[in-house]
């Protein structure tokens, strides 16, 4: 079989064929992040979670804050790639696999801060041995487990053509694209039925995806506790999911492009669409969070009042309006006007912002509730350990590091999209605007 | 059919904590030093709570209220156990299951009354108290939840000689540790099914509320409040 040419494409596989040394002084701090992670969870099942500052009220503290966190990222890629794709949004195109692979990373983080969580991790298949069909966390079992299997499928099937031409080209790593690529032979009838399954997988993922963090929102709006005990919360979570995942994806695709040198393929105009969604979202949030706030405030229980006020003025309120200066004010500050927003630095430093702002909002709704239970308790204030921060770091660490490593294996630009568009999106666009016009008299 | 029934009297509790030592005596629990307890990790499955009442002429005043597990009809803490290992019994008595748990915590942050514990560390006795542990309770592992059990041991010696006597169980066959150690007799135990029990007569007093019985949950520890 004879290699595809690619031209000017070349550049998008020039990663995995080369490997710098920039690559190696990016991954050896990451992985040495991660041996400490596991060295301080060592440390965790040696001596118990006396290790970290979880206590009593405080039941949970930061490993539940890194799970819904983590989840919420995991909305980057596979929502947003489906709505994209449904949309026939063509600038879609050289995004959709940046934001695919984070979905399919961190979900496994955000599962594994559960296992961190546990005081008997050697005990958690007792969940699915004797599940209680009742509890929230064994319906979050059931979503993230479809919705980790429908997003590898859905990240897999746009991989197949980059990886039949990966295989044609040879190389040490043949065998491995020649079992992946599933016998793609790019005949017309294969992409027939690979862009009508794809059509469908994209069509099954919304609801999944919109699932899976109502779920982990209910996780804590099912419980009666004060300021968790909301109908409110489906719909946020899922909306804070989805802005930190487009801050996620942003984050990425800059980096991406600056090591790679794809500007050619990530322009300023991409980084301005995805920051208008990020200002829309930026909007839903705040929308939300207001809501939520103003009608616990005119109802003022008490119960949940003092949970209010802990966050408003009291021991939270640095974090609170740290919160809101994050979430609120600085993505809008650099989004609304299109001088900053179509700029790289502009996009990341609001993602930035809000990868921030939408950690803190977790941890927020995690914590203060806790530490103001409903029967007073002896005062006791939480605050992480360095076991409890070491394995957020790690995590994050080995998510950045296995992201850049998938960048050694496959395209992280569809190249067969991007083609694709280049010889018959224009065609297809201006057909589907003929069709919506009004026909002109014979 | 029993249903085991508390009832504590605010009038007549001193707050002396005979209960909660009792308790833990009889419980196992482990003691916990001033740094286990500085940072809210002591386990106790009865213990004091402070609550502010009304206030007289610009003076409130507080008051210790002994708050063991309420033994809900209806509780928050076994609907969210994704293992099952926390049920509520025949006779309603809400039971942990240790060898179960998974130490997820979701059952501790449930509870409205936060009565749930859960073991941070291993358990360990100072000589000479390893001597005396009960062996009728088992002593938990580290990593799991544990909580009040009405005295569920001495339940069950009380259902073995109502077998041996050939009877049902009834009212009066066992009080938990707390209820018999209480010097100023403002406990009460016994089967609320039974409507000529005392607990049952003292739970339709006109002084009888629950604690936050607006959450539904239905608790089955009844207080006598205070007349002043």
């Amino acid at each position: 079989m004879h290699a595809e040419e690619l031209g000017a494409d070349e550049v998008l596989l020039r990663p995995i064929q080369r490997t710098t040394r920039a690559f190696w002084l990016f991954s050896v701090p990451l992985v040495g992040i991660w041996i400490w992670g596991m060295y301080a969870w060592t440390r965790q099942l040696d001596s118990g979670l006396q290790m970290t500052g979880m206590n009593v009220p405080v039941y949970w503290g930061l490993y539940i804050t890194g799970f819904v966190f983590f989840i919420g990222i995991s909305h980057a890629g596979t929502l947003i790639s489906a709505i994209l794709r449904l949309c026939h949004a063509e600038w879609r195109r050289p995004i959709t696999r940046a934001a695919e692979v984070i979905t399919v990373l961190v979900l496994f983080f955000g599962a594994g801060c559960v296992i961190l969580d546990l005081g008997r991790a050697d005990r958690v298949m007792n969940v699915i041995l004797h599940p209680n069909f009742q509890s929230p966390l064994v319906w979050d079992v059931c979503s993230i487990t479809v919705y980790l299997t429908a997003s590898t499928v859905y990240l897999y099937l746009p991989l197949i053509p980059d990886i039949a031409l990966l295989r044609d080209r040879g190389g040490s790593r043949q065998w491995f694209y020649r079992i992946l690529a599933l016998g793609w032979s790019g005949s017309p009838g294969q992409k027939r039925l690979l862009e009508r399954i794809i059509g469908v997988m994209a069509v099954i993922v919304i609801p999944i995806a919109v699932s899976v963090h109502t779920v982990v929102s209910w996780v804590f709006a099912m419980t009666v506790q004060p300021m968790w005990h909301s109908t409110i919360f489906g719909p946020y979570f899922v909306v804070g999911a989805i802005f930190s995942g487009i801050a996620a994806i942003l984050i990425a695709m800059a980096i991406v492009r600056k090591a790679y040198g794809l500007q050619h393929y990530l322009k300023p105009v991409h980084f301005n669409n995805l920051g208008l969604l990020l200002l829309v979202f930026a909007a839903l949030w705040t929308y939300f969070t207001l809501a939520e706030f103003l009608t616990t405030y005119y109802g003022s229980d008490p119960s949940h009042m003092t949970v209010f006020t802990s966050k408003f003025t009291g021991r939270y309120a640095y974090l609170f309006w740290t919160m809101v200066a994050t979430c609120l004010v600085i993505p809008m500050a650099l989004l609304v006007r299109r001088k900053t927003r179509a700029t790289v630095w502009g996009c990341v430093v609001a993602s930035i912002s809000v990868e921030i702002g939408m950690w803190l909002e977790r941890y927020l709704i995690v914590v203060p509730s806790l530490s103001n239970p409903r029967l007073p308790r002896a005062d006791v204030s939480y605050f992480p350990t360095w076991v409890e921060w070491s394995l957020l770091a790690g995590f994050l660490a080995m998510f950045v590091f296995l992201y850049g490593l998938f960048t050694k294996f496959f395209p992280i630009i569809s190249v067969w999209e991007i083609k694709e568009g280049r010889e018959h999106a224009l065609d297809e666009v201006a057909t589907r605007v003929r069709a919506t016009l009004p026909d002109s008299p014979a | 059919m029993t249903r085991w029934g508390m009832v504590i009297d605010l009038e007549r509790c001193t707050a002396c904590q005979a209960c909660v030592v009792a308790c833990k005596v009889e419980n196992n629990i482990p003691p916990a030093g001033p740094e286990d307890a500085a940072v809210g990790r002591s386990i106790a499955w009865i213990r004091l709570a402070r609550m502010e009442t009304q206030e007289h002429g610009g003076v409130s005043s507080a008051q210790l209220v002994p708050v063991p597990c309420m033994h809900c009809e209806n509780p928050p803490c076994v609907k969210v156990c994704p293992a099952n290992a926390t049920r509520i019994g025949e006779e309603g008595l809400v039971a942990q299951v240790y060898p179960r748990c998974i130490g997820c915590r979701y059952c501790t942050t449930a509870c409205p009354y936060t009565v749930r514990q859960f073991n941070w560390k291993d358990a360990a006795w100072p000589e000479p108290l390893d001597q005396a542990l009960s062996p009728d309770v088992s002593v938990r592992p580290r990593g799991v939840v544990e909580k009040c059990s009405f005295c569920h041991h001495r339940l069950m010696l009380a259902r073995d000689r109502a077998r041996f006597e050939k009877r049902e169980l009834q009212d009066g066959d066992y009080l938990p540790a707390c209820v018999e150690s209480c010097p100023a007799n403002a406990m009460f135990f016994g089967d609320l099914d039974d409507p000529h029990s005392e607990v049952s007569r003292l739970a339709e007093s006109p002084r009888a509320f629950r604690l936050m019985e607006e959450l539904g949950t239905r608790p089955k520890v009844t207080y006598l409040s205070r007349g002043d």
